[in-house]
């Protein structure tokens, strides 16, 4: 190193020049390609909405969404209407799809949430798809799950931020997902009771679909954990509009 | 290699076994623990790596005779963390599920301690080409553990590779769990890793014997 390099001057200079020429390197990378990102955000909430109601390409066992070239004409096709609940009042709103879960939930009360509906028609049969969002081991865990009107569910994609792979991260994994299908949210009085996962249910290949409970992932405890209150805090927020439907 | 000199060429195999970041230095330990659970996700951190080390030693390369010495760790960090942001940004733009896939291995990346050694104890005194070709060749060294680990775990562990079910079926009880074999869950926690790596470790060492420290 000569002399000049090691002046105090030189460094002060250096670290500004450096933190300028990276920081206009990074601002311009990002904002050059945030609507493309953007763009992959959406198509992808769309993916999710018509993955649970069982528009999707899925083999034997792997779970693969609809292309993103076709999503915007099937989800136009399936989903015949979109809500937003918000204390109770039901509103027809065509970007339901959307609202951030995140941000509605960070508003704490729960009158103030805007909850999003999707209204589904596949072969003859209606799936009501809702959103929810809650916390895993290491990061937010979300999901997309399709009921019919008796709150039965008929469909469900999980998805996670950072859960650990190989443990936690399978709530991505067909078994896992699938196992919710034909699952009962209401108890046999017709409360609501969520479906717990669990560990000491003696079911692994579940049955039994109106015990409100699937098999649990080994080694992934809190993500399972974090999977079930997620369910049973945000779905029972829809119960009202169940019944309101039912009667 | 006859487009490399032998020097050259030795750059890339050395880091491949008898001076390997792993097992030999002990660097990247780290995320060789945290993320070995499947080989799937093994082979992509391998291969991020490989693209941040290539690009990021020729980098520190090029401007080595310009950085002030009192600064320069923190100067070679901004360069790693700058490349990965990039990366991240680019995969979520034109290979969104792939970007989803990777997730948070693209982020430790920076936190990989192999790619700062490289730049510090090679990039920082060597030409561009030769810094490309260390880069590459303990990027590789670094994949090479990467996958056996990996491997191992996700067989042992899961019984599949890929997600192949290739042992059989462990609810159904086809193939290999119809005589009685279970997966053995111990495999997918990371102390299992090191247990790997250190039998990795023991085989290279019992095979040449100059690598044995006293």
């Amino acid at each position: 190193m000569s002399n000049k390099t090691d002046s105090n001057v030189y460094t002060v200079l250096f670290a500004i020049g450096m933190v300028v020429v990276v920081g206009a390197l990074l601002a311009f990378t990002a904002a050059s390609l945030k609507p493309t990102i953007t763009k992959n955000v959406e198509l992808e909430m769309q993916q999710n909405i018509l993955y649970a109601m069982g528009v999707n390409e899925n083999d034997e066992s792997s779970a693969n969404f609809v292309s993103t070239d076709v999503a915007p004409e099937l989800f136009n096709k399936y989903i015949t209407k979109q809500y937003v609940i918000l204390n109770g009042d039901v509103t027809e709103n065509d970007e339901a799809y959307l609202i951030d879960i995140k941000k509605e939930k960070a508003k704490g009360d729960a009158s103030k949430r805007r909850l999003p509906l999707f209204v589904g028609e596949k072969d003859g049969k209606t799936y009501y798809i809702a959103p929810i969002r809650g916390k895993g081991l290491w990061d937010a865990v979300w999901a997309y799950i399709a009921m019919d009107e008796n709150m039965v569910i008929q469909g469900a994609y999980f998805d996670h931020k950072g859960e650990t792979p190989g443990l936690g991260a399978n709530i991505k994994e067909r078994y896992f997902m699938d196992d919710f299908i034909g699952e009962h949210l209401l108890d046999s009085q017709g409360n609501f009771k969520g479906v717990a996962v669990s560990k000491s249910n003696a079911d692994p290949t579940n049955q039994d679909k109106t015990d409100n409970e699937v098999d649990a992932i080994a080694g992934a405890t809190i993500t399972g954990d974090g999977v079930a209150a997620m369910i049973k805090g945000d779905l029972s927020l829809y119960v009202p509009y169940f019944k309101n439907l039912n009667k | 290699m006859g487009l490399l000199s032998k020097k050259d060429a030795k750059l890339i195999t050395d880091p491949l076994a008898d001076n390997n970041p792993i097992t030999i230095q002990v660097l990247g330990i780290c995320s060789a623990l945290a993320i070995t659970a499947q080989l799937k996700a093994s082979i992509v951190m391998s291969l991020s790596v490989l693209f941040v080390m290539g690009v990021g030693n020729v980098v520190i390369s090029l401007i080595r005779n310009i950085i002030p010495s009192k600064i320069r760790i923190i100067v070679q960090l901004t360069v790693v963390a700058a490349l990965v942001i990039i990366v991240d940004q680019v995969l979520k733009a034109y290979a969104y599920s792939l970007s989803k896939e990777l997730s948070v291995f693209i982020g430790l990346i920076i936190t990989n301690c192999i790619i700062m050694g490289r730049f510090e104890a090679f990039a920082l005194g060597n030409g561009p080409w030769k810094s490309f070709l260390d880069g590459i060749g303990n990027a590789l060294g670094y994949a090479v553990i990467l996958v056996i680990v990996g491997f191992f775990r996700e067989l042992l562990g899961s019984g599949t590779l890929l997600g192949f079910k290739v042992l059989g079926d462990p609810i159904e009880k086809t193939g290999l769990y119809a005589i009685g074999y279970e997966n053995n869950g111990f495999m997918l926690l990371s102390p299992m890793a090191l247990i790997v790596v250190g039998i990795i470790i023991w085989v290279q060492r019992s095979r040449n014997k100059d690598l044995i420290e006293d």
